[in-house]
This record gives C-alpha cells, structure tokens and sequence, in this order.
C-alpha cells in the first residue's frame, strides 16, 4: 500500500464529531495547549467531571508519549512543503453520547513494530487485576526511564479506559513505518 | 534545614517541604515531560531530612492529576519518608487526599500502600 498521509488524515477524521485535530510537528507547549482547550471545552458543554478527568488523564499520557517517542524518517519527512522535525497526528472525536476517541499517529522505525504489538496485544490481554499488577511491577522497576518506558503509560491508558487499545501500522519505506493508536475513553 | 516552598504552575504542583513542622505537602497537577527534573531537589532535600528528622511527619498529597513519568518520581518521594519511618521515635503517616468519585485518584493511592511499608489515610474530599 502506497504511504499517503493526506488519506490517512481524512480517514481518522471519520467516525464523530471533531472536537480537536492536529496534523503537524509536535512540542511540549503544544501539548499544553491542547489539554487546556479541550478540558475547558468539555467543560463548557456540560461533560461529566468524571469523564472530563478520565480523557486529560489519557490525553496527557498519550500526547506525552507521542512527543518522546516518535522517531522521524531520516529522508527530510516533509508534509505541506514544511520539513518536520517532529511530525504527528492526533484527533480526538466525540463518536456518541458515551464515547469519545483519540487518535495519534507517529513515526517509528519498522524494527520496533513487533515489540510494540506484542507489547499492546498484552496489555489487552490482561484482565483489570492483571494490569494493576502489572502498573505496579513496572512502576516499581528501577529500570523505568524518564521517558516512561515499559510501557506504564500505555498500562496507564488500558487501566484507565478499560477498554482495548487498537492499532495498525503503516509502511512509509523500508526503514520506517507510521504507527497508528486508537483510544476509546467512555 | 531552610524549607522547600514552590508555587504551583498548570504543569506542576504546590510542594512544602518544612523540617521543623514535619509536614511535607505536594498538591495540584503533576505532569511535566521532565518530572526527574523537578522532583530531584525534593528527593535530595528528604534524603538529608531522612538524618534530621526530629519528631514525627505529616505528609498531605493531594493531586489533582499525575503522569505516569511522575507517578514514579512520586514512588522515589515515598521510598525516602518510607525510610524515615523506619527510624525509631519517626513515624510517618501519608494523608492521600482524593476528590469524590475519583476512583482512578484512589486507586493510585492504594497501589503506592501496596508498594510500601508505611501507613496511609485514605482521606475524600466532598466537591
């Protein structure tokens, strides 16, 4: 399959109501905006304080674990003539009166691909116990990075939604691959 | 030993530290990308406490949100006063606040209790 991003772009948009969608490089402040925006959006349209705490909760993990983990093309990636150092996407839709998701994007190098299925297939394959333990055991790992690592902010993001993390990657050329999340927070 | 006293930001939380009280307080949001960066200075300051300590420690944690890069900081704060309760005449007690309803708040609380050897109060507070 041919690598486009414009398509990719449009067919996340799909699915619900847009309450936010970034294309374009990522950075810390943008991430701060973003959770500010959509905290008081939420806010604004009366969503259950429970639910707006539950979505910053997974919003912060996830932008964060965009930011500090993506690893651009080393060929000059360039979307809209911009050459992009740090290239992301992420849209978060409100799908019903129950559901919002959050989709991101990044780059990866392809040889990362089958640890971060296995990693996912697991953390969806554990029951609600199962990955308190599993938080736990990491977060007590001195091994633990400050980027996160051992993947406790994906643990974080299962045991908060309670729901499957979905996901599919993309080939952009033989070396990298355009990784894909989809978070249902209800 | 001079205090800690910093002023909470949208990314960072409230913390006083006082030796000559006993209290150490962390409240707000937590969630810098670079949480080593900004929990090292109370790490250090409770290692040099974990010697001065004089009586017993209230320590109030009430967070508003975490990131996961902090909640590991947060454990290495714990691991210090964990160490100062151990000390004979020094006891130490969590006050882990959480907002009603706020199961995930709770929760975190009661995985840290799991973790350590030191007691906590689970204290909710009415919205």
């Amino acid at each position: 399959m041919e690598f486009n991003i414009d398509k990719i772009y449009k067919d996340k948009r799909k699915g619900g109501d847009i309450i936010c969608s970034y294309i374009g490089d990522i950075s810390g402040e943008l991430i701060y905006e973003t959770l500010e925006k959509i905290e008081i959006l939420l806010t604004d349209r009366d969503e259950d304080p429970k639910v707006v705490k539950k979505v910053y909760n997974v919003l912060v993990e996830a932008l964060q674990n965009l930011f500090h983990h993506l690893e651009m093309p080393d060929d000059n990636f360039q979307y809209n003539g911009q050459p992009n150092k740090s290239f992301v996407i992420f849209i978060f839709i409100k799908i019903n009166n129950f559901a919002y998701r959050l989709t991101t994007c990044n780059f990866i190098r392809r040889e990362r691909k089958h640890f971060l299925k296995d990693r996912i297939n697991q953390i969806n394959f554990l029951t609600k116990e199962e990955l308190k333990e599993l938080y736990k055991q990491v977060l007590n790992n001195d091994q633990f990075s400050n980027k996160g690592g051992g993947g406790i902010g994906m643990i974080d993001i299962a045991r908060k939604t309670g729901n499957k993390i979905e996901y599919n990657f993309v080939d952009y050329n033989n070396k990298y691959s355009f990784f894909n999340l989809d978070i249902i927070v209800t | 030993m001079d205090p800690i006293n910093k002023e909470g930001t949208p990314k960072t939380p409230t913390v006083i530290f006082d030796a000559d009280k006993g209290k150490v307080e962390i409240r707000g949001r937590s969630i810098p990308e670079n949480s080593i960066e900004f929990y090292k200075p109370l790490v250090d300051w409770l290692d040099r406490y974990a010697d001065e300590a004089k009586g017993n420690t209230e320590v109030n944690i009430q967070l508003e949100y975490f990131n996961t890069s902090s909640s590991k900081c947060i454990l290495d704060v714990f691991k210090k006063l964990e160490a100062v309760h151990k000390k004979e005449g020094r006891e130490v007690v969590i006050n882990w606040y959480y907002e009603e309803d706020d199961e995930d708040m709770l929760e975190a609380g009661e995985d840290y209790q799991s973790i350590l050897k030191i007691p906590f109060k689970m204290i909710e507070i009415q919205e």
